[in-house]
């Protein structure tokens, strides 16, 4: 798009001044995020008006992915959501040059698309190439990645009334794999924090912040001890917070979020943090929920590409046998629906599907029922129609 | 000199109440560690250290360096010395202020000084303002570096008297101590690009799994569980991984597994009561142990011990500060006074030990005198009289009587 070439080679020249001028490499670091900033592209809420279907790319994945896509296209069909599907399958072919990537066809149709729904990816252990996950991130640079954990009604846990998010920076950090043997038994592995990725995670959390209504935003960190990279990450953080003053801000150690979280998690609200960290504690907050079948995840991308996901596992021993439970699937997808600006049918789906389990009449196994994914999939289904 | 502390070490081996006390242990066994493991059977006569000081143990009294620290940490310490007192616990203490405001190490280096002196210190957290350049480093991490203090051991265990979301919960946390995410080397390689290294090396990761499960065996533990993240750390905690195994094999009664960080945290908050002895790193350590810290109650119930080959430094557990609870009296005094028991026991004062720990447990679980913290309404002070009144009552000069 002529919107896309114009912002790219603003990019460019801000560079080549960037690199021309020496010793001021910060100042204009900081310049040129503004300036992108400013010509960023807007999340795509412009596509509600947008009259017709919209088109998203959807990966159903391995295991009980298709079982838990089919659920998931049904119910989108009874609620009659725009919602197009263009199905593509993800595995890791070797381009030229030897380098692992994704099928072109995957690439080209998320590039166009922007949003994307994508089921449980398996990796095989020895498979000679990184995980698919990692692949995707990698190719479409995605750098956040946002997970709600809100407590369920009808599925209990020892916590409830939980209410939080948490952002979690997915590119560098602990994982950026860069690790050596220097002698014999001493490894070192090396964690990587940078200026740019820490203000681009930053600026994310308080916009959504600001466009989910959401009251504060914790930044958590270990600066005591590592002092220089979760320092300029806590920098990044308190700079984007001075730019959105109505979203209150702290700054918290992680040992104190992991003690009161699980004291009382009625506390936390926005939480950003670092790769590694943000790996521990999304999980611990999913387990406060009920755990990784019942939580949704989104991961946002450079260029407005999204891509909504179920974190859970490919489970190869229930797939094809109609037991599958494909509530985070689902619950990705509202999210997903709520990206978008489809907030009225993202709201009728998870009503429904909240609905359901609360009354625990159809609930698959490992919700603590024994009915089939085709029945849960009718009983939200059933729901839909009752609400739409 | 050899033979008689080759005698000592044989008589604890044999000896049943060696239960909890293992600083002494640790002295013995430290030094079979080196790059390549002994795989003889018996690694208790491993070559003795002569050159270890005696205890500071003169007319019969020990003495211990305290450093009161910052926060809540100066009040809760001169509870303990209360209780001592009055309970006529044969310790004296050499107390050593750190100034945390100070840029300079001299006061960190004082402590350290008095601690390879006395062998044994009872610290409150020092506080370390992020704020400051990157030279001035954390006072608490040099103190465990200093003295590689490489084993932090902490038990948590559910209180009966204590209101909790899960019950039953007995897990014991083993974390190195020493190096991993926290060897502060870090570096600006260009402006707006910082590494931070991770360091982890073969002999300490062999030193704290033979810690680990040498204390599982004494304990009479069946199961310890490694925590890493090896699928994306490979090398590093590949190598971690690795070297527990490779003590695993050495104990075939104790079963061993390992579990990746975010699904054990997962599973802690879901079913806490599967694990039994867990042993890992030490950044993972310090999101487990504060994890399970809140599961059985908060930051007030759980003692630590950092334990090295010849110094052994005691605290609470999850190393708060508490600036915000600090001078207000409603601080929960039972973290730092169960710490100074587990002191007692490495003095092997078990006597004491076993006497104020009673006291401290029985005001918890019967009493139910309970700190704001846990949900009551006692003070610092109550608390604090309410286990001298027990220790009156149950002391031994009574039972004389």
């Amino acid at each position: 798009m002529a919107r896309m070439a114009w912002r790219s080679a603003i990019l460019n020249l801000l560079k080549q001044w960037g690199l021309s001028l020496n010793g001021k490499d910060k100042i204009k670091a900081q310049e040129v995020s503004q300036v992108v900033g400013a010509l960023k592209i807007k999340p795509p809420q412009p596509r509600t008006f947008m009259r017709g279907m919209q088109t998203v790319t959807l990966i159903p994945g391995d295991g009980i992915g298709p079982e838990i896509s089919t659920a998931v296209m049904k119910i989108f069909e009874v609620a009659k959501a725009p919602i197009q599907w263009e199905e593509r399958n993800v595995t890791a072919i070797q381009g030229p040059g030897g380098k692992w990537m994704i099928p072109p066809d995957a690439k080209e149709s998320m590039d166009r698309n922007k949003i994307g729904l994508k089921g449980p990816l398996k990796t095989p252990i020895a498979a000679g190439h990184p995980s698919m996950n990692l692949l995707l991130r990698k190719t479409f640079d995605l750098y956040a990645n946002v997970r709600p954990c809100v407590s369920i009604e009808g599925y209990q846990t020892p916590y409830s009334d939980v209410n939080l998010v948490t952002i979690r920076e997915n590119t560098e950090g602990e994982y950026s794999g860069i690790e050596h043997v220097i002698v014999d038994g001493v490894v070192q592995s090396i964690k990587l924090i940078t200026e740019q990725a820490s203000q681009r995670i930053a600026e994310y959390a308080f916009e959504y912040a600001k466009n989910n209504q959401r009251a504060s935003v914790t930044a958590v960190h270990k600066a005591n001890i590592m002092r220089m990279s979760d320092g300029l990450f806590l920098r990044k953080c308190r700079e984007a917070a001075e730019k959105h003053k109505d979203v209150k801000f702290n700054e918290m150690y992680l040992d104190t979020v992991c003690l009161n979280m699980v004291q009382d998690p009625t506390q936390f609200d926005v939480l950003l943090m670092p790769n590694l960290y943000g790996d521990i504690l999304s999980d611990l907050c999913a387990g406060l929920i009920g755990g990784l079948g019942v939580t949704p995840s989104g991961n946002i991308g450079a260029h407005g590409v999204a891509i909504f996901e179920s974190v859970h596992g490919t489970a190869p021993d229930i797939a094809g046998k109609d037991m599958a439970n494909p509530t985070a699937l689902l619950l990705s997808a509202v999210m997903m629906l709520r990206h978008m600006g489809l907030h009225g049918h993202g709201q009728t789906i998870e009503t429904a599907c909240f609905d359901v389990i609360r009354e625990k009449k159809v609930l698959t196994k490992d919700l603590g029922g024994n009915s089939k994914c085709s029945e849960f999939t009718e009983a939200i289904c059933e729901r839909v129609r009752h609400l739409v | 000199m050899a033979a008689h502390t080759a005698a000592m070490s044989m008589s604890k081996i044999f000896n049943p109440f060696w239960g909890g006390r293992l600083g002494q242990t640790v002295k013995v066994f430290g030094t079979t560690l080196t790059s390549h493991r002994n795989k003889t059977g018996n690694v208790f006569l491993q070559q003795q250290r002569d050159d270890i000081p005696p205890p500071a143990k003169y007319g019969g009294r020990h003495t211990v360096t305290l450093i009161p620290g910052d926060g809540i940490g100066p009040e809760l310490l001169n509870h303990v010395r209360e209780v001592f007192r009055f309970s006529c616990v044969p310790v004296d203490f050499e107390v050593v202020h750190v100034n945390s405001a100070l840029e300079s190490e001299d006061d960190i280096n004082d402590a350290i000084t008095a601690i390879r002196r006395n062998r044994v210190a009872l610290k409150g957290n020092i506080e370390t303002k992020h704020t400051m350049p990157p030279s001035v480093k954390s006072r608490n991490n040099l103190l465990r570096t200093s003295l590689d203090l490489y084993a932090n051991v902490m038990h948590c265990q559910s209180l009966p008297g204590v209101q909790t979301r899960h019950k039953n919960i007995d897990i014991m946390i083993i974390r190195e101590n020493t190096e991993g995410e926290y060897s502060s080397l870090e570096h600006e390689s260009v402006p707006g690009v910082v590494e931070s290294l991770k360091i982890i090396t073969r002999t300490n990761s062999l030193r704290i799994a033979e810690y680990a499960f040498r204390l599982a065996r004494e304990k009479g533990r069946k199961r310890v569980t490694a925590v890493h993240k090896a699928n994306i750390m490979k090398l590093g905690d590949g190598l971690f991984l690795q070297c527990c195994r490779e003590v695993a094999s050495d104990y075939p009664d104790i079963s061993f597994d390992s579990m990746i960080v975010d699904n054990t945290t997962m599973q802690l908050v879901s079913n806490p009561q599967q694990f039994d002895v867990m042993l890992m790193p030490n950044l993972y350590g310090n999101v487990v142990s504060n994890v399970c810290a809140g599961l059985v109650g908060g930051p007030g119930l759980v003692p630590g011990a950092n334990y090295g080959r010849d110094y052994a430094v005691f605290e609470t557990a999850t190393r708060n500060t508490g600036k915000s609870i600090a001078q207000r009296n409603i601080a929960n005094p039972t973290a730092m006074l169960l710490a100074s028991c587990m002191m007692l026991d490495h003095l092997k004062l078990y006597g004491y030990a076993t006497m104020i720990r009673n006291a401290i447990l029985t005001t918890m679980n019967e009493t139910r005198l309970h700190t704001v913290d846990i949900g009551g309404q006692g003070t610092t002070s109550e608390v604090v009289q309410s286990i001298m009144r027990i220790i009156q009552s149950k002391g031994p000069l009574i039972s004389e009587l």
